[in-house]
């Protein structure tokens, strides 16, 4: 029975209502009093030597206030990062500098050379634009493969060459692995893709910096999505500022898909000036500026063989991924084409042996980092592909391949260190295949095809880790963090509640999720209860929201938090009735002894817990206000099953979805509305990979997709309606609420079946094409059906 | 966007005036200019506005039968007017952008700017129009000089475009999907003494007459025809993220035979 208040209800999203109106507070529309403004001079070159940088000129338009360079952060930190890895030689990552601005050399189209503060952002902009700069230029390196060519020109000069490092998991496993493909009755090879991304949240990224002058403390107000670690990161590495001299506020923010997880120059040059002058500074990114200064997404290029004995049981899975590192190292970005994606390349099936190599790579590009999914989209394309180009070869349902293959014996340990809890992979296959009417499929394609039309469907499974994740594990992989998440619980006298969390929401609707839950636990209306987040001056040390962790890892906060409420509540209530403590219930929002008809109301508890006239003062204190830091013992695991239904024109080579359905197990649903919502945007930004979103660079470096009118943001016209069913649920075992995480699996398990479906379309057209690298516009479907190849 | 002065003539005249002093520049709907200017690469002195000249708003037909249509006229008005009569010229209109971009943009803008992926520039040259300046009347075969080059001299305005109506006629295109511009867009008229087929988005020259389609439709006026056609060559033809040389040569004849087939 759908429910219609607390856990399991579709309660509509409270915070919709000021976004929806304009009335949402966003960093944008904070103005400090007496602020100037920030403009950039950025790159436009790939690479250079800077030779001289003159900004006399530009001193004396009206309204400049000063002009920052290099020069300016001497004895500054540079941008640090958070994750090292260590290569197969045992040898650490390498780690070059990252400055606030560019140092001696520009490394990409949009490096930042110098900063002008002026009283307003044409002034600023003015004056940028009269600032000379000479750059004598330098080869460029973008191709990953003539990066790591001998003699190749390098990115960053004090390194030896453009590798950042060389990964191998599991190093134990690689030569029984080799031996595996080698004595394999069948081995699939597949090279391809992961296609470059800019996320592209609705609202660019804003800094607003302000330094209070009476106590020496700063305050940064950013577009972010864990404003605690950039707190710690800016005021430990970058800026010399102790926590307790330091707030970040990130408000209302407008998308972040990942790239607003990470430290950006801006941020900490706006802390930093706004300092330096005594006075707030703001910079606001333009659009144009986002596309080669926000951090992009994927950007693979990989080679994966699948091995498989005569029964076509999975024996060994062996790829070779260069993974796009940009000119400098982002926050998290050594993580994700290492741990976040070797670990999930045993995908929901049974092989026993799986090794992963992985070499980071250092061009003259914008940095790469995580992008909703992270990883584990990589990790799912390419193995999903790669399953499916197998079943072709061996003539067999790819269906029936993926299900022989199976995990079904649960906790299961995977040959790549996780460790799954639960899971039923027959189960969202089975809930996929109904709601597909996948035996209606021949009559649909004969439909198409009377009509002139190739008609596809494609099928994948997916699994990932995700509520990110066991502190103790991550730090033995690398993390320079933990990753716990913290909930401060206060109720006040009249029995309403803050929620203090150090988890962040920038779309995905946690005001009203978690509110559900913690008035479920109480019983209480959830408008009574207020989620707080957001600001360091007012939330718990938390580390933010990314990989799908806020509810599996900031909600079990919540919940034991609360649980610490209750069980001091009960006492109240149990010295009020003149009760044993374990005769009490909760339920409904009042303290019954158990068998009797006494009871006290949650209020006159909580007024109890803070107008102490009779309360048990000699055992428990006064107030009622409880924090808890949760720190999960393991990663979850959502998994399910995908389907896209394509149409090819075999003219144009223009593909049209025409269904797409998800089957997902998040195990528990706090509010299947808004699980739904974010299948459906994860969806959007999968199809999105598949068929439209490409982030190019010339030879040179230029950016080639550098706004709206050439990178192909999808559209709702781009979509069918999604067919969404989150009912197949297993519980995750161990967090309180047995919930998965729901974000990113749209993204993670979409593009496969987008493309596997439009193979197979145009092989029902007689067109034998293997594979087609993301994203399949309709230039690159049609050459490929000439037999033209991947262009 | 850089500082600049904004005129506002009430005529003609008073535009040209203004346009022949100084670093000037005519402002149309502003589709193109204004985003242009945003992004700081264009800069004039003053922008001399040709919204409040009523004279080369609106719509009405000649002696002749040519639909006129005033220079000032928005996209979405040349949609609404022109459904009967001329409805693949009031199709092309009424596709152009989204509706804010069909309320301002305006023909003689797009003419003007003649964007090698504009829509109208394909109409003018199929329809064989004329296109009327304050100065002179140039034919649609003169007027297209290339990549956004026109025969306009500086300071010219365009007033009225004149559409010779077809018998039949149709604008087939294939969309670049970030920009929505055209790939590759094909606009066929068939006349009495002939048929013309323009094609924009493809060529890097701009909008252009590819001629052996037009004799061969001429001769025989039918889809078939065309499918018997060799694609124009690749070379010359624009080559993007979103298609190479050959791709679009092969859609222009794709959309060729749609617009033929398709044609009212």
């Amino acid at each position: 029975m759908p429910k219609d208040t607390g856990i399991g209800a579709s309660t509509p999203r409270r915070e919709d209502v000021r976004f929806l109106t304009g009335k949402g507070r966003y960093t944008d529309d904070i103005d400090v009093a007496g602020q100037a403004h920030v403009v950039f001079l950025r790159s436009d070159v790939a690479h250079g030597r800077i030779a001289s940088i003159d900004t006399s000129a530009a001193e004396g338009v009206e309204g400049v206030v000063r002009i920052f360079t290099s020069k300016d952060f001497e004895g500054v930190g540079g941008i640090p990062c958070g994750w090292q890895i260590t290569s197969r030689d045992g040898e650490v990552m390498r780690e070059p500098k990252h400055p606030i601005l560019a140092e001696g050399k520009v490394r990409h189209v949009g490096d930042p050379i110098a900063a002008v503060v002026a009283e307003t952002r044409a002034q600023a902009r003015d004056a940028a634009e009269a600032i000379v700069v000479e750059i004598e230029d330098l080869p460029a390196v973008i191709d990953m493969k003539a990066a790591l060519a001998e003699g190749a020109p390098r990115v960053h000069d004090d390194l030896p060459d453009n590798l950042c490092y060389d990964w191998g998991f599991v190093e134990e496993n690689r030569e029984a692995v080799d031996r595996a493909i080698a004595e394999a009755a069948h081995v699939t090879t597949l090279d391809l893709v992961n296609n470059r991304l800019v996320a592209n949240p609705m609202e660019p990224r804003v800094a607003v910096g302000d330094y209070a002058r009476h106590d020496g403390s700063s305050t940064l107000y950013t577009t972010s999505q864990n404003p605690h670690v950039i707190r710690l990161l800016m005021g430990a590495f970058v800026l010399g500022i102790p926590e307790h001299k330091l707030r970040v506020v990130a408000p209302d923010v407008g998308g972040g898909f990942g790239t607003k997880i990470f430290h950006y120059a801006e941020e900490a040059f706006c802390t930093f000036a706004a300092r330096a002058l005594e006075r707030p500074v703001k910079w606001t990114s333009s659009r144009s500026e986002a596309f080669m200064s926000d951090a992009h997404g994927r950007d693979h290029v990989t080679r994966i063989e699948l091995a498989l004995d005569a029964d076509h049981n999975f024996t060994a899975v062996r790829t070779q991924t260069l993974a796009n590192m940009g000119a400098y190292l982002s926050t998290f970005a050594p993580s994700v084409p290492t741990w976040l994606h070797g670990t999930l390349m045993a995908g929901n099936y049974r092989t026993p042996l799986v090794y992963v190599n992985v070499k980071a790579v250092f061009t003259n590009t914008v940095p790469v980092d995580a992008y909703r999914g992270a990883g584990r989209p990589e990790a799912t394309f390419q193995l999903e592909r790669v399953i499916d180009k197998a079943a072709r070869e061996l003539g067999v349902d790819p269906v029936e391949l993926r299900r022989r293959n199976f995990i079904r014996e649960f906790p299961y340990q995977t040959p790549v260190a996780v460790e799954y809890d639960t899971g039923d992979y027959d189960a969202t296959m089975d809930c996929l295949l109904e709601m597909i009417d996948r035996d209606g499929f021949p009559a649909r394609r004969a439909e198409s095809e009377a009509r002139g039309k190739l008609r596809g469907l494609g099928i994948n499974c997916y699994i990932e880790a995700c509520g990110i994740a066991p502190s103790k594990l991550v730090g033995q992989l690398g993390a320079r963090a933990g990753l716990y998440e913290s909930a401060t619980v206060r109720v006040n006298a009249t029995g309403g509640l803050v929620v203090m969390t150090g988890s962040h929401s920038h779309g995905q609707g946690h005001e009203t999720s978690f509110a559900q839950v913690v008035a479920d636990m109480i019983g209480i209306n959830e408008d009574q209860v207020e989620i707080v987040h957001g600001d360091t001056a007012n939330t718990p040390m938390g580390m933010g929201t990314y990989g799908s962790r806020s509810l599996a890892v900031g909600g079990s906060a919540m919940v034991r938090a609360t649980e610490k409420i209750i069980a001091k509540a009960r006492k109240i209530a149990a010295h009020l009735m003149e009760a044993g403590e374990d005769d009490i219930e909760l339920k409904d929002g009042k303290f019954t002894v158990m068998g009797t008809d006494k009871s006290v109301a949650w209020g006159d508890v909580t007024l109890a817990a803070y107008v102490p006239h009779n309360y048990p003062l000699e055992d428990i204190e006064p107030g009622l206000e409880e924090t808890a830091f949760y720190d999960p013992n393991n990663f979850t695991y959502p998994s399910g099953a995908y389907a896209c239904e394509v149409e090819v024109d075999p003219e144009t080579g223009k593909v049209d979805v025409l269904a797409f359905a998800a089957a997902d197990d998040f195990g528990n649903v706090v509010n299947p509305m808004i699980v739904e919502g974010q299948v459906h945007g994860g969806i959007a930004q999968g199809i999105g990979q598949a068929l439209l979103e490409n982030c190019a660079y010339d030879a040179e470096g230029q950016l080639l997709s550098a706004s709206y009118m050439d990178y192909t943001m999808p559209r709702a016209h781009d979509f069918p309606m999604f067919q969404v069913d989150h009912s197949c649920r297993t519980p995750c075992t161990h967090n309180p609420l047995g919930v998965k995480g729901c974000g990113e699996a749209g993204a993670i398990g979409s593009p496969p079946s987008v493309v596997n479906a439009v193979l197979d379309a145009l092989a029902s057209g007689g067109h034998d094409v293997a594979h087609i690298d993301m994203p399949l516009t309709s230039g690159k479907v049609w050459a490929a059906m000439q037999g033209r190849g991947d262009k | 966007m850089y500082d600049f002065e904004l005129l506002k003539p009430a005529t003609i005249d008073e535009a040209a005036a203004m346009l022949a002093e100084g670093d000037a520049q005519a402002l149309g709907g502003g589709q193109t200019l204004i985003p242009t200017m945003k992004a700081r690469l264009a800069q004039m002195d003053r922008l001399v506005a040709l919204s409040g000249i009523d004279a080369i708003r609106g719509v009405c037909t000649d002696d002749d039968g040519r639909i006129c249509i005033g220079g000032g006229t928005s996209h979405a008005t040349v949609a609404r007017e022109y459904a009967k009569s001329y409805p693949a010229l009031a199709s092309l209109a009424g596709r152009i952008g989204d509706p804010a971009v069909r309320s301002r943009g305006t023909i003689g803008g797009s003419l003007a700017n003649n964007d090698p992926s504009a829509c109208y520039p394909a109409a003018a040259l199929a329809s064989n129009a004329t296109i009327v300046t304050n100065t002179r009347d140039i034919g649609a075969d003169d007027f297209f000089q290339g990549m956004f080059t026109t025969a306009l001299e500086e300071g010219e305005i365009i007033t009225e475009v004149r559409f010779p109506v077809p018998e039949k006629a149709a604008y087939e295109k294939f969309i670049q999907p970030a920009s929505r511009f055209p790939l590759v867009a094909v606009f066929v008229a068939k006349f009495a003494d002939g048929v013309r087929v323009a094609v924009t988005g493809a060529s890097s020259d701009g909008v252009f007459r590819w001629s052996e389609a037009e004799q061969a439709l001429s001769d025989d006026w039918s889809a078939d025809v065309v499918a018997g056609l060799a694609a124009p060559g690749a070379e010359g033809m624009i080559s993007d993220l979103h298609g190479d040389g050959a791709y679009r040569a092969h859609l222009v004849k794709v959309m060729t035979a749609r617009a033929v087939k398709g044609a009212v």
